[in-house]
């Protein structure tokens, strides 16, 4: 994947100007004090930003997209959110069961860390080749990083993380680049 | 929990005394049953008109007309709700239209429905009528104030539009919706009653209170008053509670 000379500010703000960057398959953290880029960088990789100038090609991947705030449906239960972007049913019950997470909950009913936990089975539940994940682990403990880092690599996927966190970084074993 | 009800039970039933007494003294300081009557004048003939037919009669179709209006104006402003957020030329042409609905005093639609109509339909759609800016306001507020993060959310995991319809769309203008329908009952009942005046259609509350001023029977034009203000409440109430019904269940 690459962003070519790429330019994007917001009003008038440069976050990025002609800045370059190639991302390998795999899994890829990006790191880097906050305000930096990291959450724009994400969704201009996902394309729900789109550069002032140069060019974003992530090689017509399909993405799923992991929000640095949950963005659950609270309306919904646990399990409708994640159904809401997949029809898997029987592998949406193992994921939540996976992540420790009663399906049947309300969203007002979880915790923080559980919310988080909805958002990303919900992330990674939808069929896409590559995640884009925003600080996606925030509250859970590295043995639950670990595993989700196996289940991106047993699907093949490539997924590009931001994180303020080199223990995260280290636990999901991925390269890193600072911004 | 108990007492805290006691309380606002007892609060009310001192406030409702106290008005009535406000009422009593004025009417005795009047001293002419024709200009204010008393209270015990107009509980007098109420207790008359309940045992007659006719009240119930009455009573039942000013129900009907203005419940049948109330649900029209409502099914309707879903749909204009509803096609003025899918279609911005819906929009152009119907948002300008239903506030100069809004905008028009009432009396004005019924002369004019008066002339065009049968007058037993006038109070239907009179209530209808008023119904809609206020349920559509509300539909469209909230619609408006739709959480942007859930539609970048929707746009990410290439929801269809159907989905984000009935996933996004729908529950977030919902609460709109209730308290648009809630507060339309109100206006509903003071047009259809307006129009019952007005048009005189056969039993109809607002046809006995319309001979009740020309007849001059002050006391019973304060029953009938008092009958709209009691039914207005009770259904309003009942109202309430059937659209906050599923609310209230889904917190326990």
């Amino acid at each position: 994947m690459k962003v070519n000379n790429v330019s994007f500010s917001y009003d008038n703000k440069p976050v990025f100007e002609d800045y370059s960057l190639e991302i390998e398959e795999g899994i890829t953290c990006l790191m880097g004090a906050s305000g930096l880029g990291k959450t724009t960088l994400l969704k201009l990789l996902g394309g729900l930003l789109k550069p002032d100038e140069g060019t974003v090609d992530i090689g017509g991947r399909k993405v799923s997209f992991m929000f640095q705030e949950d963005r659950l449906l609270p309306w919904l239960s646990v399990r409708d959110n994640v159904l809401l972007v997949t029809d898997r049913e029987k592998e949406t019950d193992e994921m939540l069961c996976e992540l420790g997470i009663d399906g049947n909950l309300r969203i007002d009913e979880l915790s923080g860390g559980m919310a988080r936990r909805v958002a990303l089975a919900r992330c990674l539940m939808f069929d896409s080749d590559l995640l884009l994940m925003d600080e996606p682990f925030k509250g859970m403990d590295s043995e639950l990083i670990i595993r989700v880092a196996g289940f991106i690599r047993r699907q093949n996927k490539t997924a590009v993380i931001s994180t303020h966190s080199l223990v995260e970084a280290k636990a999901l074993d991925a390269e890193v680049i600072t911004l | 929990m108990t007492s805290i009800r006691e309380n606002k039970l007892l609060g009310k039933v001192i406030s409702f005394a106290f008005w009535m007494l406000v009422w009593y003294l004025c009417a005795l300081k009047v001293g002419k049953e024709l200009i204010l009557p008393s209270p015990f004048a107009v509980i007098d003939s109420l207790g008359r008109l309940i045992v007659t037919s006719r009240f119930w009669l009455a009573t039942a179709t000013t129900i009907f007309r203005i419940i049948t209006g109330y649900m029209l104006g409502i099914v309707l402003a879903v749909l204009l709700a509803i096609l003025t957020c899918c279609s911005s030329l819906a929009d152009s042409l119907l948002s300008p239209l239903i506030r100069i609905v809004r905008a028009t005093p009432v009396a004005s639609f019924i002369i004019l429905a008066l002339l065009w109509m049968n007058r037993t339909a006038v109070p239907i759609l009179m209530s209808m009528l008023m119904v809609i800016p206020v349920v559509w306001e509300n539909i469209i507020a909230q619609y408006q104030a739709t959480d942007r993060n859930l539609l970048e959310m929707a746009k990410a995991y290439q929801l269809s539009g159907w989905k984000k319809f009935r996933y996004i769309y729908v529950p977030s203008a919902f609460p709109g919706f209730l308290a648009g329908c809630v507060s339309a009952m109100g206006l509903a009942w003071k047009s259809g009653i307006a129009a019952e005046v007005l048009s005189q259609p056969l039993r109809a509350i607002g046809t006995d209170l319309y001979y009740a001023k020309i007849y001059l029977e002050t006391p019973d034009l304060f029953a009938w008053t008092s009958v709209v203000i009691i039914l207005s409440m009770c259904i309003e109430k009942i109202i309430r509670k059937v659209l906050f019904r599923g609310k209230s269940n889904e917190g326990k």
